[in-house]
């Protein structure tokens, strides 16, 4: 019980701070691309921990009461955790052609294959 | 007809997942498994011709499926974890020097390259902007292009994989 | 194990979705706003996984699933939008 007391903090504070460090990152930075970059992977890295916060707990809960209920909750948990790692990083890929199909050069940029690809 | 029985178990499985712990008969009723076997059938009867377009079959493989198990828990959560903290860095610090490179992982299967592409995403400093469908050339936007990086025309996959080569991961799972 | 942990994991979110509400807001240009509302939609499955451990209701995780899937779809449709192929 004591270690998992310590452990749930510990992920929550965790994921909390990617989560914040992902939404400074987006009002920081200074193109899309870049913004993607921060936002695409601390967001999921945080939701993992926060999830798994949650898998912790509901697993101290099974052992103390025993109750099926929370089996259940874990199972949903995991599956609702990898639809959003795997739709994230899909998303942000859509978004990222997207964006430079509408135009959108990286504004601060030391090299683009992509551009020089596509007017050859 | 093996796609449509392909998509059926694949739903069923799925819903069986997701209903556990619901009834008596060890995790399930008998209820919620009639109710799956419908449910299944309809899905499979509307979605058969997206889940296995190729026909490939490859990947219901019960090896690839373990392989591809732990590759996401071992060497992709460890280059996650070391992503979060570079990016972190670069948050906190503002130091970046982005730039969009074009790196040649020769892939061929659809599988592989959907993986290839997510891992990159998710991994330091990397993100796939598009797939040349024609050559399976991957082009990325790095966040932190190296010194002498961009002068060459397809960089080489050892540049932007530092800890683990991922193409020859995904080609053991996908390939 | 402490009181309140998880209701106080829940106001910094919603504070973290204010905060990415600047950049919906501010743009400058749609790509940024697409980023920034897949932002909210990660915090707000965030948000609604702790609810459920908070009201023991295992719907609220359930709808988190949902959420996910359908927010991808909606991602998607937009960068199409965007990228000029609808």
């Amino acid at each position: 019980m004591s270690l998992s007391g310590t452990l749930i903090p510990v992920f929550i504070g965790i994921g909390l701070v990617f989560n914040a460090l992902g939404v400074i990152g987006i009002l920081r930075f200074p193109d899309v691309y870049t913004r993607l970059h921060a936002e695409t992977k601390t967001t999921t890295f945080g939701t993992i921990f926060l999830g798994l916060a949650v898998v912790i707990y509901s697993l101290t809960r099974l052992f103390d009461t025993g109750d099926g209920e929370y089996l259940t909750f874990i199972i949903h948990t995991v599956i609702a955790i990898a639809a959003l790692a795997i739709t994230n990083a899909t998303g942000a890929h859509a978004i990222a052609r997207a964006a430079h199909m509408s135009g959108q050069k990286p504004a601060p940029c030391v090299v683009d294959r992509l551009s020089e690809a596509e007017n050859d | 007809m093996i796609p449509f029985i392909v998509t059926t178990l694949f739903a069923f499985l799925l819903y069986l997942v997701l209903t556990a712990g619901a009834g008596d008969l060890v995790w399930w009723s008998y209820s919620e498994i009639a109710a799956g076997i419908v449910l299944s059938l309809i899905t499979a009867a509307l979605s058969r011709t997206f889940f296995c377009r190729n026909r490939d079959y490859r990947m219901a493989n019960p090896v690839r499926l373990i392989l591809l198990l732990f590759y996401i828990v071992c060497p992709f959560f460890i280059e996650m974890a070391k992503a979060n903290l570079e990016v972190a860095y670069r948050v906190i610090t503002g130091r970046i020097r982005p730039g969009i490179v074009r790196i040649s992982p020769g892939l061929k299967t659809d599988f592989g390259v959907a993986l290839l592409a997510n891992s990159i995403t998710l991994t330091p400093g990397t993100l796939t902007v598009s797939v040349d469908d024609d050559t399976g050339d991957f082009y990325v936007h790095m966040i932190n292009i190296r010194k002498g990086l961009e002068t060459k025309k397809i960089t080489e996959s050892e540049d932007v994989f530092t800890l683990f080569q991922f193409p020859a991961w995904i080609r053991r799972i996908a390939e | 194990m402490m009181p309140g942990i998880w209701q106080a994991a829940i106001l910094v979110i919603a504070a973290l979705i204010l905060a990415a509400m600047i950049r919906l807001f501010a743009g400058p240009t749609a790509p940024d706003r697409v980023v920034a509302l897949d932002t909210v939609n990660t915090l707000t499955i965030a948000s609604m996984i702790l609810l459920g451990v908070i009201y023991r209701q295992l719907i609220f995780v359930d709808v988190a699933i949902v959420y996910a899937l359908l927010s991808f779809v909606g991602t998607l449709y937009i960068a199409k939008y965007i990228g000029g192929e609808l």
